[in-house]
Formats: C-alpha cells, structure tokens, sequence
C-alpha cells in the first residue's frame, strides 16, 4: 500500500466477561478503498467495526489501536468519538426498520446529523436532507422527510440509512450486512447504490457481509475472519480466483457452481467453535482436511504468499504450489 | 379520529354501565339494608316501613331500572344514614382524598421515574441495585404495614408527626409518604426495563454511530421510546386518584372518599357505595381514554389515519 491509510487496526482484540472473541485484528483502509469483511455469524466481522468506533456496551473489554488518519480514537475522549462518528466514519446497519428511531420523523433523524456535523438547522438542513434523499433514490423526497420508519419499505428505510450516513460527508463508509434483511431484488440496487455513491463521493467502504456474492461485487479488497482472527486477505480479483486458506477455499467451495450437472453443494464439516473453548492451535484445525498435528499446537501467523496477500495458515505456501 | 374517539366513548360507558351492574347486584345479594340500619330490636313495622320507603320491597329487576333510570337523569340516590344526597356526601370528601393522592402521583413521579431511568442508564452498577432493592422493599410490603411502621418511628417513638387525623398539613405527611413509596417503587422497575428494553434497540446504536452525545442520545432517542409502556402504567395510577386511598385512609384516620367507602359498605349504605364506585369506574375510564390519546401522541405506529 503507497498511499497512508486512512484507518488502520493494529491489534484489535475485543473480549466479553472474560471470553476474547476477536483476537488482535490488524488491517489497514486506504482511502477511496472498498474493503470486503467476510465470514460466518459470529466470527467478529461487526463487532470488530463496532469496536473501533467504540460502539460497545461498557462490558466489553476492547485492546489494541484504531488510528484515523493517524490519530488514536480507541478509547478516546468522547468529544473526539462524537466528531469522528458520522462525521469521519459513518455506519449503516443490517436491519433499517430497527434502525431508525420509530417515534421521529426521517427529516428529523437527518438534520440531526447534518446539525451535528455540518452545523446546518432549520430550512437549510431540511433542503440538505430532500437533496440526500434525491441522491439516495428516494422517490417522492419532499414529502418522505415528514414519513415515519413503519411507513416505508425496509429498501427506502436502508436508502434513508445511507443518506443519513451521508449527512456528515463521511470518509469511510461501515456498511454491516447492509442487504441481508432485503429482497434480493432491492438487495441488488442498494449495492449498486453503495458502489455509485462510492465512485461519485470517493468515499472508502468497508462492506460486512457473510455473503462472498455481494463482496465480489462491491469490493476491492477482501478480508476473511474465522473465529475471531483474520485468516486471509486479498485484493479481490486475485482472492476470487484462488483463496488459499483452507476455510476460504471451503467457503468458495460451498457456492453452488452456475453450470455443469447438479450436484449437492459442499459444506465445511463441523461448526465454529464457542469462543470461549478455542482450540490452543489453528481455530479451524479441527475442521480442516488438511491439518497436521503442528496446527493444534499454536495459532499460525499470518504469512504473505505474495506482496499483497497475506494467509494465517502453516501450509499456505503448499497450496500457491498446488494451486 | 372522531370516529376513534365516539368508539372509545361508547365503551367507556358500557364499562361503567357494567361496574354499576355489578356493584348493584353483590350489594343487594350481601345482605339486607334495613336490618343493618335500623336498630336490632327495631319493631317488625317500622322495619317493613324503611324498606317500603327506600323502594326495597319491590322486586330486584325493578328496583335495578328505576335505579339505572335516576343514574340516567343524574340522580344518584340519597344516603339511607343521614338522607343527604349521596353525590353531595361523596363530594365532600374528595378534596380530601385528593389532598392525598395527588402529592402521592407527584412522589411516585419524581422519585419513580429518575430512579428507573437512572438504574437502567447504571446497569449493575451499585446504585442500580440499591434502587433494585428499594423498589422490590418498597412494593412488597403492603401499604398498611408501611402505615403502621412509619405511625411506630415517627409518630410514636419520634413525636415528629401526628399519627392521624386530618387537622394541618403535618397530618398529611405519612399518609402521602406512604402512598407514594408504593407506586414509586412500582414506577421505577417498569420505567427501568422501559429504558433497558429501548436502550438495546438498534436505533439506540444508530444514534450513537451518527456522532450524537450520549446524553442527548437518552434525551432524544431513549425516553421518548421508554415513555410509551410507561405511560400506561401512569394512567393506571391516575386513575386510582380516587379510590386509591382507602386502605392509608384507614390506617391514618382521614376522612376522604376511601374511610367514606369503608363505612357505607359497612352500612350497607347502597347509594353512598353506588355513588363511589360509580365516580372511581369513570376516573378509571377516563384516565384510560386519556393513556389511548396519548399513545397516539407518543408513537406515530399507532396513530390513526396516518399518511400510509
């Protein structure tokens, strides 16, 4: 990476009442990036992102750095978070219905943002708010300001998240599952509204999904997360075309093939284990059809197999053979 | 939204319609007027003479629609003790009732209200559980225990209050106290898990994630959300403005529509008893068409004829 990252990780470990359920993430954004977290329910992909943004319950206990552009907002003063939060770094969430705050119209939830980080109020804020709205494709935007959540479709609630997250002229987008409670169909146009809003703004992106579809889609860039660590990460092109860790090799394994015959689809035997009863090795050994017995003995460290791509697995360099 | 407020006013009166109905057949069923009256050695005559006078030799059903016809006109029937007019005897005890009840609902208020949203915003800390605590003491133990523990310290063992009576404001003091420690108690776990239930709502979250202060996060986005269920509860307590009272006004001797109460089903005394739950089943009624109204006000979901 040339450029100075516009948000870098280092050793992210998030913990709950003794359970540590990510184990130091160090991953850095560049600006304009778009970046792709992959992995399943409960590996850490969201609360990782939550963390840095300090969004946690007091409960968790949270380690390392998050630096933006340079300056620690792990642990910073509230004031500092207030300003970065949907100012610098904005987030829009899996479920918009829940989201939004039912009892307050969508203007209102708006100008919030545009008062709090753009100092705007009154008729100005209201015509900022109609213009988001026009930009995110909310049909009918004049009169949708004064609508409430319930009255509008989860689609044109997700549309409303993301001109909220707007509002502040964020650098860095954090969409967490931003498609998974749409139809397939409005799932389709919020990405190609995230993807159009990125190339117009020159917004970075960090897109969270469990879904390796619409990361192929959107994204750069991909990091993978198994049980709380990052296993593998690539530019896109070069990770869709041969994943090299195990896990990531069974997750593209799992997709059902376009043509060819029908055949039952490959699953990755076995199940993510509790963190709080982490294998002492390689989380995904007693998965892997490849583990040896030096696997179980220590967690591996992440390995480059070429400049820009980096694999948590002891065997990783067999597989660029094999592959 | 007229059409809202005229069902609701329709079943408002059916409800009170269905209290009078009740309360006329359990009393004229508990026993008999005349007998409990008159003096036990009272002549055989004069005895047939009370009855025939307040209409209780008729037969049941028809002393239910001359009843119901007087309630209709707006009479509610006159005290078979003293021959006044039951609304006037109920009347002149609400002001002292009231002179109770409200400074109790301003107590439950101000104390409930804080306490819960402050446990809730301080979950598990100390003072959580200390406000836990007092809300699990404070509406368990009955109102005429609290009564009498607080006659024994402070007005039997401190002298610093009279222990009843209805003389100054000094008088009021326990009475109110111990009124509003209940419902304080009870207003404070509802408005906690009010708070805790919305604080973990995702809007919550997306507020905070939008850079807005967290005080003005419970400000903006938490209360007026924990205010919805609560508001029931309020109207509830509302609502027993009137007969809210009786088991305190006992306990401390106050002469308000709750002893007034007391002493007319003693008695008997059908229309005093009529009159009182006739007045209590319509604040109850009202106060609940009133929590309805508001919920409207509060949560755009349940409003009527909105823009969907």
């Amino acid at each position: 990476m040339t450029t100075a990252p516009l948000l870098q990780l280092a050793g992210l470990s998030i913990a709950f009442g003794g359970a540590t359920v990510v184990h130091g993430i160090d991953l850095a954004i560049a600006p304009g990036e778009a970046l792709g977290m992959v992995g399943e329910s409960g590996c850490g992909k969201s609360v990782t992102w939550l963390a840095a943004l300090g969004l946690l319950p007091a409960k968790a206990r949270v380690g390392g750095s998050v630096k933006l552009g340079g300056e620690e907002i792990l642990h910073a003063a509230p004031a500092t978070l207030e300003r970065v939060r949907g100012g610098r770094v904005a987030m829009i969430f899996q479920d918009p219905a829940s989201a939004l705050n039912p009892v307050h119209r969508l203007g209102r939830q708006v100008q919030e943002a545009l008062r709090l980080h753009r100092g705007l109020g009154g008729a100005s804020a209201r015509a900022e708010a109609k213009r988001l709205f026009d930009l995110v494709g909310i049909p009918d935007a004049a009169r949708r300001l004064d609508a409430f959540p319930h009255e509008l479709s989860g689609g044109q609630n997700q549309r409303v998240m993301i001109a909220m997250a707007l509002a502040g002229q964020p650098e860095l987008l954090v969409a967490d599952e931003p498609t998974t409670a749409l139809d397939v169909t409005i799932q389709a146009q919020i990405l190609e509204l995230l993807q159009t809003l990125r190339r117009e703004l020159g917004m970075a992106l960090v897109l969270i999904s469990h879904d390796l579809g619409v990361v192929a889609e959107v994204c750069d860039r991909v990091a993978v997360m198994y049980a709380g660590r990052l296993v593998e990460e690539a530019p896109a092109a070069r990770f869709f075309a041969g994943p090299r860790h195990p896990y990531a090799q069974g997750l593209m394994a799992a997709l059902p093939p376009l043509d060819g015959p029908r055949a039952p689809l490959l699953a990755i035997p076995g199940g993510v284990p509790e963190p709080g009863a982490l294998p002492a090795g390689c989380a995904f050994a007693p998965r892997c059809a490849a583990s040896q017995p030096a696997c179980e003995a220590a967690p591996p460290v992440a390995q480059l197999v070429s400049p820009d791509h980096a694999v948590a697995c002891r065997r990783a360099n067999e597989w660029s053979l094999a592959a | 939204m007229l059409r809202f407020l005229t069902l609701r006013l329709v079943r408002a009166v059916l409800t009170i319609a269905l209290v009078v109905t009740f309360a006329f057949v359990v009393l004229r069923l508990s026993g008999d007027p005349a007998l409990l009256i008159m003096s036990v050695d009272a002549p055989p005559e004069a005895v047939a003479a009370f009855r025939k006078a307040w209409g209780l030799d008729e037969p049941l059903w028809q002393q239910y629609l001359s009843y119901f016809g007087a309630i209709a006109s707006g009479d509610l029937g006159r005290s078979m003790r003293d021959g006044r007019d039951a609304i006037v005897l109920v009347g002149e005890r609400i002001p002292a009732t009231l002179a109770l009840t409200v400074p109790a609902l301003l107590i439950k208020l101000g104390l409930g209200i804080p306490a819960g949203v402050y446990a809730a915003l301080h979950r598990n800390s100390w003072a959580d559980r200390l406000v836990m605590f007092l809300a699990v003491a404070g509406f368990t133990v009955p109102s005429f225990v609290l009564g009498l523990l607080l006659v024994l310290v402070f007005a039997v063992q401190l002298g610093w209050l009279p222990s009843g009576g209805q003389d100054s404001w000094r008088h009021a003091v326990l009475p109110v106290i111990t009124m509003g420690v209940g419902g304080a108690a009870v207003l404070a776990r509802f408005t906690r898990s009010a708070m805790l239930e919305v604080l973990g709502q995702s809007y919550i979250r997306t507020a905070s994630a939008k850079g807005v202060p967290w005080a003005q996060v419970v400000r903006g986005h938490a209360l007026p959300n924990a205010a919805i269920p609560t508001v029931t509860i309020i109207g509830f307590m509302v609502g027993s403005l009137i007969a809210g009272a009786v088991v305190v006004e006992s306990v401390f001797s106050w002469p308000g529509v709750g002893r007034l109460l007391v002493v007319a089903v003693a008695n008997r005394d059908l229309a005093v008893v009529q009159c009182i739950l006739l007045l209590v089943a319509a604040t109850m009624v009202t106060a609940n068409l009133v929590v309805d109204l508001l919920y409207g006000a509060l949560d755009p979901r349940l409003r009527r004829g909105g823009s969907r």
